[in-house]
């Protein structure tokens, strides 16, 4: 398997370390060979959606033309957030051949960025390994752990960057179905968790995020798994919240799914 | 040659960037033309007079009108000089308001001069124009009607009350289509059935129709008046004339699979007729499911109960030609899958329904003998939630039409539930209300009034499973709030698309269709029920989504169209044709591999075996003169020789670069 | 919905906000007529149980040109960016462009943040949550 490029982000290597940790981990048990960037900055978190704000776009231009120079024409990142900040603003400048020449001349001190990138998640790289070899490594088998496997909105919207179906994604399930666990139904799984309205207002977010996991409950799941940093900590640290304003809700584990990964394939 | 031309103003549309006065000076002064001479309006019955007045004045013997598209006039300025006795091909008509006045309003002078070129290359090309006769083609008396539903029903009793024989196919076992699927229609409130089954054993006794069900078109070749259709009639291992329809054979069939007439929700065996009133009364044994196949017996049970012995396995598809005048289109439409609509669970949920699933609930022959049951556990719903444009008004997932009977049929399911279960509870999620018909608001309007059926404005953006109910996500604009309904019963309006097997039918008849898969008309408004291809006529939902009384309506436009062509004995096909040179032709056979008509063989031996082309089959597509290398072939009307004089004229003005064109061409 | 005055004199607002709606429809690249409120942004939004008016009513405004009603609204900064709304509707409209587009003539008209730091939670968050918070939030 050719080496891969990976662009971390700023959360992966402090908050989110465990889903770096087990995701490499992983990534080595499969035979996958990834290399981190050797230069990488902050993707900019959000995808600014103004066409004219080309500043914001700068974060992550700088990003992929560090790529770019590694002589790799594919990008892997793990964050769900990076994912589409990064995906988003090489569409938008492969798509508007004007403005990329503007953020080109802008950054002049670098070589231009050609946009013939293409960033990737690690889930789709999971899914081109495909479900046979997975399970041929699997050495704890999670013995039809019930799974509610959260995808949250950035790995699926816009349509153009989504690495699944936004209605009814299944690639989650299929990976956790190959480690032996059993998926649950969950229709809230596409559900926005409140994002970044965790920093000013932390009730909305528990107020949101006590319908989702309720929702896991209901269909009987024991454990919530997610892919992005954002959503672990909404899901997993805001319970504490949301038990002030439903002093009866009962706290259910949340974990990223490369640790359940890791777990499974002991390593 | 004695030339006239006649320029025109076409009010203001030609003059007005066009200086008419110029033009016919210039033109004048050309050689052969006798008389330049320009008017207000030659379209109009005095223009046309002065055109024919002036023919028979002047002894004019070709002419040139420069005015609008051939298109819109050609016809009619061509009659108006073979009136006066003159063939119609030594008439050239120059475009200078589409090609000309009306796309270089800001530029006159240039508009002005292009006018002039452009009436130059017309008088080049009549340099070299012959005389042409229309073709007559014999008619055969005979019609195909290309589908067994209400509309082709219809058209088949129209056409065959006319005296002329129809074949009327059907590719399932019985007649019927999706209306024999109704329960009731609107706004009526009639029984569906009763009102369609009179007709349907109508038409298979008429002694002018011809019924063949579970018969498929395989192949058609010719030309209007000449059709040759190969028909293959699919083997039912019954033999029809001894079937008794006794029904013993079904009673010991050890197969069941899900019936399709009731989408599903109830069951048939291998062995099976799709409805009770199914017509011809004729089982068919399905041999995907039936437990022997093509090379292997393994089950005789219904071959040893049926008493007249009328099951024989050893059944093959059988082929079947006939020659008919002219084709009716009328293959219908079908709903889209809920695998499209993954928003409300894709299929995966059993009690999200569509509407065609709630008339086989609702219909009194049906699974459930009538009474409304969830799918999923056979208790009747006590709320049900109705969702209208599903997959319709769509342009992000290629589907912006409207599909038009969805607002009437919701507001019929609503009023047949609330009269199946009085103590229920229905709400209509919709975005607009379209009742246009007769009696069709009226009708909405009593659902909403009457009734007390809640319609709430706005989409459903989800549908998910909760314990035993349906939630329901959606929103009413109207109050401005977003609503959760917890249903027990989801139905949903799936977008109309053209039925199964349309694309290829419509290739087989090489008639068009459009973006969306529905056949394509001649135009919308003034002949929506002529097809592209001459001969082909198209009724019904085929065309586009409609109801049953437009259906009809179309379905008896379709019958007079034809009987209007079959009443003569032969047609006249225009002889815009091509012809082949035989000296010239060095039987490469690239014009015949080029045809998309398949117009062309070759004939004759040796040296002398060169290209012909069957005059009937020919559209004048000219692709045959474009890759002949020796100029062997040409189009009448539009000869190599007329089409480069013509060239040459419109670029005498130019120079440099054209220059060089003209030279090597 | 709760606005002072149902009224809305359509010749004077239209003239008046006639350059906002411009620069918002050049800074989102959306078409705003393009939307036939079907309501499917509003039925799919996460945060419209917290907002005062729906996200389709916020287009609608727009399509009205009823800027001052739009302006002091929570909704638009209760939106998450989470890409539903654009995502479902039927037309194609992406909707939390045109929430950023107004937020954004905001703050920059204003040049006043919509949060301060000093607002902000005082607990450990993950980098992204505080910085994308910033980049939504501020001028």
């Amino acid at each position: 398997m050719k080496e891969m490029i990976y662009f971390p982000g700023c959360t992966l290597k402090t908050t989110a370390k465990p889903l770096e940790d087990s995701a490499l981990k992983v990534a080595e048990a499969l035979g996958m060979k990834i290399k981190e960037m050797p230069q990488w900055y902050c993707c900019g978190t959000v995808y600014s959606l103004a066409q004219d704000d080309l500043i914001k776009q700068l974060a992550s231009i700088r990003n992929l033309l560090q790529v770019q120079t590694t002589g790799h024409n594919e990008v892997m990142t793990l964050c769900a957030m990076c994912y589409n900040t990064l995906s988003q603003a090489n569409l938008f400048v492969k798509k508007d051949k004007e403005k990329l020449q503007k953020i080109n001349q802008f950054i002049s001190e670098q070589p231009d960025y050609k946009a013939e990138i293409e960033v990737k998640h690690f889930l789709t790289l999971l899914k081109k390994v495909g479900t046979e070899k997975i399970k041929e490594v699997v050495k704890n088998g999670l013995s039809g752990l019930r799974i509610a496997c959260y995808y949250g909105c950035l790995l699926l919207r816009p349509k153009e960057v989504g690495i699944d179906n936004y209605e009814q994604p299944t690639i989650l399930e299929e990976l956790m179905e190959a480690l032996g666990a059993k998926p649950v139904y969950f229709p809230y799984k596409t559900e926005c968790c409140g994002s970044y309205h965790t920093a000013v207002k932390p009730e909305i977010v528990a107020r949101r995020v006590y319908h989702i996991l309720e929702n896991a409950r209901e269909n009987r799941a024991e454990l919530v798994v997610t892919s992005c940093p954002l959503c672990y900590f909404n899901l997993k640290d805001r319970q504490k919240n949301i038990k002030k304003i439903y002093p009866e809700f009962k706290k259910i584990p949340v974990r990223y799914f490369t640790e359940i990964m890791s777990q499974a394939l002991g390593v | 040659m004695r030339i006239g031309v006649f320029v025109c103003h076409c009010g203001r549309n030609i003059a007005g960037s066009v200086d008419v006065k110029k033009v016919v000076d210039e033109i004048s002064q050309i050689k052969d033309v006798v008389l330049c001479t320009d008017y207000i309006y030659l379209c109009s019955e005095p223009g046309q007079l002065t055109i024919q007045e002036k023919i028979k004045e002047l002894n004019l013997t070709h002419i040139v009108i420069a005015a609008c598209t051939p298109s819109l006039h050609g016809v009619t300025f061509g009659r108006a000089v073979e009136a006066a006795g003159l063939n119609r091909y030594l008439l050239e008509i120059a475009n200078i308001r589409e090609q000309c006045s009306w796309v270089h309003q800001h530029h006159p002078e240039k508009a002005t001069k292009k006018a002039i070129s452009l009436i130059k290359g017309a008088l080049a090309k009549l340099k070299n124009a012959q005389p042409l006769k229309p073709i007559k083609v014999p008619l055969t008396r005979k019609v195909l009607v290309i589908g067994g539903g209400i509309a082709g029903i219809r058209a088949a009793l129209d056409i065959a009350q006319g005296g002329i024989e129809v074949y009327l196919v059907e590719k399932t076992p019985s007649l019927g289509g999706h209306m024999a699927q109704l329960s009731e229609t609107f706004p009526t409130l009639d029984c569906s059935s009763c009102i369609l089954t009179p007709l349907m054993v109508e038409a298979a006794h008429h002694k002018n129709i011809h019924v063949f069900t579970y018969t498929e078109v395989k192949k058609v070749k010719g030309v209007i008046g000449n059709f040759k259709v190969t028909l293959e009639k699919k083997p039912r291992y019954v033999v029809p004339e001894k079937c008794t329809g006794c029904n013993d054979c079904v009673d010991v069939c050890p197969v069941i699979v899900p019936n399709e007439f009731d989408q599903g929700l109830g069951a048939r065996k291998a062995i099976y007729v799709p409805f009770p009133q199914a017509v011809p009364l004729v089982y068919t044994v399905d041999l995907e499911h039936c437990l022997n196949d093509e090379k292997l017996i393994v089950c005789e049970q219904c071959f040893k109960i049926c008493g007249p012995k009328a099951i024989n396995f050893l059944m093959e598809p059988e082929e079947v030609e006939i020659q008919v005048g002219a084709i009716v289109v009328a293959t219908g439409y079908e709903l889209l899958s809920l695998d499209a609509l993954k928003e409300y669970g894709g299929g995966e949920y059993e009690d999200v329904i569509t509407s065609l699933d709630f008339e086989r609930l609702a219909s009194a022959s049906g699974p459930t003998g009538g009474v409304i049951k969830r799918p999923s556990d056979g208790k009747v719903p006590k709320r049900v939630v109705f969702i209208q444009c599903a997959g319709s008004r769509d342009p992000e997932h290629g589907r912006p039409y409207c599909s038009k009977i969805c607002c009437m049929y919701t507001a019929k399911h609503a009023l047949t539930y609330k009269h199946l279960v009085p103590d229920g509870e229905a709400c209509v999620f919709y975005i607009d209300v379209r009742a246009a018909g007769k009696r069709y608001e009226e009708f909405v309007q009593r659902v909403m009034g009457e009734e007390k059926v809640l319609y709430l404005r706005g989409k459903v953006s989800k549908v998910f499973r909760h314990n035993e109910k349906m939630v329901v996500l959606g929103v009413d604009t109207l109050s401005g709030k977003s609503v959760e309904i917890e249903a027990d019963l989801v139905v949903v309006a799936p977008a109309i698309v053209p039925s199964k097997g349309t694309q290829e039918l419509a290739k087989l008849l090489k008639s068009p269709v459009d973006e969306f898969g529905f056949m394509s008309e001649i135009h919308p408004k003034l002949r929506p029920v002529e097809s592209v291809s001459l001969g082909v006529y198209l009724a019904g939902a085929v065309q586009a989504p409609k109801d049953i009384s437009e259906t009809v309506a179309q379905a008896s436009a379709a019958a007079s169209k034809v009987l209007s062509l079959l009443s003569h004995k032969e047609a006249a096909l225009e002889p815009i044709v091509a012809h082949v040179n035989e000296e010239l032709c060095k039987a490469c056979r690239l014009c015949q591999k080029a045809c998309p008509f398949k117009a062309i063989t070759m004939v004759g031996k040796g040296k002398k075996r060169h290209a012909h082309v069957e005059e009937a089959l020919c559209q004048g597509c000219g692709v045959c003169m474009a890759i002949c290398e020796e100029h062997a072939i040409n189009v009448a009307g539009f000869t190599y020789e007329q089409l480069s004089t013509q060239l040459r004229a419109l670029l005498e003005d130019k120079i440099d670069g054209s220059e060089k064109a003209i030279k090597s061409g | 919905m709760k606005w002072e005055g149902g009224c809305i004199n359509l010749r004077l607002v239209l003239k008046k906000n006639k350059h906002i709606l411009q620069k918002i429809e050049e800074i989102s690249g959306e078409n705003v007529f393009a939307c036939y409120q079907c309501g499917m942004c509003t039925a799919g939004c996460p945060m419209v149980s917290e907002m005062d008016i729906l996200p389709n009513q916020v287009i609608r405004l727009l399509q009205l040109g009823a800027m001052e009603e739009v302006i002091n609204t929570r909704t638009i900064w209760l939106c998450a960016s989470c890409y539903t709304c654009g995502a479902k509707c039927p037309k194609g409209v992406n909707l939390s462009r045109l929430m950023e587009a107004i937020r954004l003539v905001i703050l920059r008209e204003q040049n006043q943040d919509y949060v301060r730091l000093e607002e902000m939670v005082k607990e450990s968050l993950p980098q992204i949550a505080l910085i994308s918070a910033l980049r939504k939030f501020t001028a």
